[in-house]
């Protein structure tokens, strides 16, 4: 016993050392617990920045003691190791430990303890905590925005419907997963797109619908069978032949609205908002932005002068400038450039813009697959006579795409997070729902609730959003 | 010359698909703009602006013109994108070391730090820290001072205001200390290069950055004093503090939320970086008699920088660009100042969006420029 070192714990004391180390750090854990808990200051006798620092003195000394390298205990070593393995790393453990005690009981009484969530007023909030009544009575404002609650069904109907069909890919059988591809890029954009302009809106919101437009998209699509000597030609000249013509000399006056579905009341996108917007928005810009993204980042590494500069233009504005500047430039601007007579809707220009901003950024993700691509999978595919267009859809596109996905989903994800912003042009997506909610003169003063409400789901969207992709990876990884 | 149509036909299409769109845009613009009667033109910039901004770094008031205006709300972007991205590159460093630690507990903290702040929505992240956290402050009757000094309340932070005398001086002194300790250094790398003896470079320039400014002091006539705010009662519940120097709440929240959201990305660059610098460099580091502190400064910084540095030039650009989101607190930034108040009142919405854009693409450019000279200077140089 005469030889013990306090300044250096060793291990033939260890039993010593032990239980004097491990009973001070109970000690002081066990004092910011009462402290923290039922609010007893155990150390109050002693001066207030003594006693405020004692605990951490304490435990620091406790720590010290059982720091005892290769005690032949494992529990001990692995403590030793991971929270204790010198004084600096001692001290921030000890910290955050306090830290975490410290901040449960507040955080659990405001959320849980002395919340409210019954009632339907503000009546019913008389605890100091949280008033989820709010949130409860606001819910469907937060969801729907200001659309009709009659009219409701049509949005889940919708969404419900679209994630049906989204989740085709998971059942289809080895006999269909070849068009899968098509059935994602072409088929699907076009029902959901039919779905809103129908169901959600039940008017003619985004344009009227004109023969000279689906002649020329018709067109456009016959086009991909016209056999490829005459390709180029057709595509310069046919579609827009076939839309001027049928517009200005067969059909001058016949705009038909096919937009309107009788029986459904129009709701026009003023009234649309909530989650449902985001969710609207987010998804329309992510299937414009991506391929208006790979046609940039192709004609960025095109070896034609004019396109190549033009790309570069292109991508280098968007990425300079903040979206809410370009959000201001389609709310306010925009209009000035556009005939008198032509109406577009505030909503479309919003994710037009939103589309061209982010197919931007996208453009830079794609490139930088396309150029972590060897030199040698262009000469292959060269020498074996495909052309620019058969080259790029069946040897560089599938491998630089496969390179890029946690690029481009960290791309949406900036998307998603990015939708709250359209705000500052009056579409009243969630946070702007949250900011109408709080002026509201019977509810006010409950902004924290309803912030940490909107948090809470973003937080769970974008969670969800990057460990998916964060799987994608991982599963594309081990394939190469 | 071979004639080559699959070469000029593409290109000839968008140029003329450019020239169209510009075309059919400027010429409705014309007619709309003839229309409703407003011509176009920047002579408005030298007009009298007749609002007022709640904060400005230069002098301004309502019979300041527009170009005037226009600076302040450039001066107060670049101000809060100052503050926000050193602040946000001390915590992401931070906490990017943090997330390496062998200490379980620190590790998990800083991943959980950063998944959090990383998926919430900016916008979001400042309306709480403005709406939720700020407005929960006492008012300023009611604050209880830190320190004696410093005054936190739902007005904004109040600080003492320095009071220099001399500040010139003050500052060609630090100006020689930096000169002459970039003198110094020079000296003794080509010493250490030439004889292999190191002099203590370290403790001479801090050294010189303490004695020099000292003398200014004692020999030059500088003199410091403080102006500590005070409060001062306005009407019967109306307070305000006078003297000193008042942080409006909307920068508070501002660069608070800016900093913690974009230090979660770059703690990210700098654990990439650091990671990517291999296990065997500083094995062979510690071989050839390095200290971990030399191992950290001579080889494993220099090389993680390489990797850090262009991504974290995009956070910087980022953080810049976010700075506009400050409108929607009304933070009096370039967006709100001139994008909004100034659109409002003239109308030009084609001059002021067009300026408002290409003053936040200079602002990236320099930038980029800047980090990319610095990225040139820490490059590898092969060959």
């Amino acid at each position: 016993m005469n030889n013990i070192n306090f300044l250096k714990p060793d291990k033939s004391n260890l039993n010593l050392f032990l239980i004097l180390g491990l009973s001070l750090v109970f000690i002081s854990i066990f004092d910011v617990f009462l402290s923290s808990f039922f609010k007893i200051n155990a150390t109050g006798f002693l001066p207030t920045s003594i006693s405020f620092l004692l605990p951490l003195i304490i435990g620091f000394i406790g720590l010290h003691f059982i720091r005892v390298e290769y005690s032949g205990i494992r529990r001990l070593d692995e403590i030793n190791k991971n929270f204790n393995n010198n004084n600096f790393n001692a001290v921030l453990s000890l910290l955050i430990i306090f830290i975490i005690i410290k901040s449960i009981p507040p955080v659990l009484s405001w959320t849980v303890i002395d919340a409210n969530i019954s009632g339907n007023s503000k009546e019913a909030c008389t605890g100091d905590g949280a008033c989820w009544t709010y949130i409860k009575v606001w819910l469907r404002r937060f969801i729907y925005g200001l659309y009709p609650n009659e009219e409701q069904w049509r949005i889940n109907l919708s969404f419900i419907s679209l994630l049906a069909l989204g989740s085709v890919g998971y059942f289809a059988t080895e006999k269909f997963k070849k068009y899968l591809t098509l059935y994602y890029v072409v088929i699907y954009p076009i029902i959901a797109f039919l779905f809103i302009f129908f169901f959600i809106s039940g008017g003619p919101v985004f344009f009227d619908f004109s023969y000279g437009i689906i002649a020329s998209v018709v067109a456009i699509i016959i086009g991909f069978f016209v056999p490829n000597k005459f390709k180029l030609y057709y595509f310069c000249f046919v579609p827009l032949a076939v839309y001027l013509s049928l517009n200005l000399f067969i059909l001058p006056e016949e705009y038909v609205e096919l937009g309107k579905l009788e029986g459904l009341n129009w709701v026009e996108t003023g009234a649309w908002g909530g989650l449902a917007l985001t969710f609207i928005v987010s998804f329309f810009c992510l299937i414009f932005c991506f391929p208006v993204g790979m046609a940039l980042a192709l004609g960025r590494r095109s070896e034609l002068p004019f396109i190549k500069y033009t790309s570069v233009v292109f991508i280098e504005f968007w990425r300079g400038v903040p979206l809410i500047t370009v959000l201001f430039m389609s709310s306010v601007m925009f209009p000035m450039f556009l005939p008198e007579d032509f109406f577009l809707d505030k909503l479309v220009r919003v994710i037009i813009a939103i589309s061209l901003f982010e197919a931007a950024y996208v453009a830079e993700v794609i490139r930088g697959g396309l150029q972590a691509l060897p030199r040698g999978q262009y000469d292959a595919a060269k020498s074996l006579g495909m052309g620019y267009w058969k080259m790029h859809i069946f040897v560089i596109l599938p491998q630089a795409l496969k390179l890029v996905i946690p690029g481009i989903a960290n791309t949406f994800l900036a998307l998603v997070k990015d939708t709250p912003l359209i705000l500052v042009v009056g579409l009243l997506e969630i946070a702007g729902m949250l900011q109408m909610a709080k002026t509201n003169p019977k509810w006010l003063g409950y902004s924290m609730e309803g912030y940490v409400f909107a948090a809470v789901v973003f937080w769970i969207i974008c969670y969800a959003m990057s460990k998916y992709s964060y799987n994608l990876e991982e599963k594309y990884k081990t394939e190469r | 010359m071979k004639f080559n149509i699959k070469k000029i036909a593409p290109q000839l299409l968008t140029l003329l698909f450019v020239i169209l769109i510009f075309g059919f845009f400027s010429y409705n613009a014309q007619l709309n703009m003839e229309n409703r009667g407003i011509d176009f033109g920047y002579g408005f910039l030298s007009q009298e602006s007749s609002f007022d901004v709640q904060f400005s770094l230069i002098e301004y008031d309502g019979s300041h013109s527009y170009f005037r205006a226009y600076l302040v709300g450039l001066l107060n972007t670049i101000l809060v994108s100052v503050i926000g991205i050193i602040l946000a590159t001390v915590i992401g460093v931070i906490v990017g070391i943090a997330r390496l630690s062998s200490n379980y507990l620190i590790k998990n903290t800083a991943a959980f730090y950063v998944e959090f702040f990383r998926n919430i929505p900016l916008l979001l992240q400042i309306f709480f820290w403005y709406f939720a956290a700020l407005r929960a402050l006492p008012l300023p009757q009611d604050t209880e001072s830190i320190m004696g000094v410093f005054y936190l309340t739902i007005k904004g932070l109040f600080i003492p205001a320095f009071i220099w005398e001399n500040f010139n001086i003050f500052l060609y002194s630090i100006i020689a200390a930096v000169v002459s300790i970039a003198v110094i250094k020079n000296y003794a790398k080509r010493k250490q290069e030439n004889e292999g003896k190191q002099l203590p470079v370290f403790l001479i320039s801090i050294g010189l950055l303490l004695i020099l400014p000292l003398l200014s002091f004692l020999i030059g006539g500088v003199s410091l004093s403080f102006e500590i705010p005070v409060l001062k009662k306005l009407a019967k519940t109306s307070y305000i503090y006078e003297g000193g120097v008042g942080i409006p709440p909307e920068l508070i929240a501002l660069t608070l939320a800016l900093s913690l959201y974009t230090a979660t990305f770059i703690a990210e660059c700098v654990r990439a970086g650091i990671q990517g610098v291999g296990k065997g460099q500083k094995e062979a580091a510690a071989s050839i008699g390095l200290n971990p502190n030399q191992i950290l400064k001579l080889v494993v910084m220099p090389q993680a920088l390489r990797i850090i540095i262009p991504p974290t030039t995009n956070q910087y650009l980022n953080l810049t660009k976010n700075s506009s989101l400050a409108a929607a607190i009304a933070y009096p930034d370039l967006v709100l100042v001139f994008a909004g108040t100034a659109l409002m009142q003239t109308g030009k919405a084609i001059e002021i969006v067009s300026i408002t854009m290409l003053t936040y693409l200079s602002l990236s450019l320099s930038i980029s420029v800047l980090m990319n000279w610095y990225n040139k200077k820490i490059a590898i140089k092969e060959k």
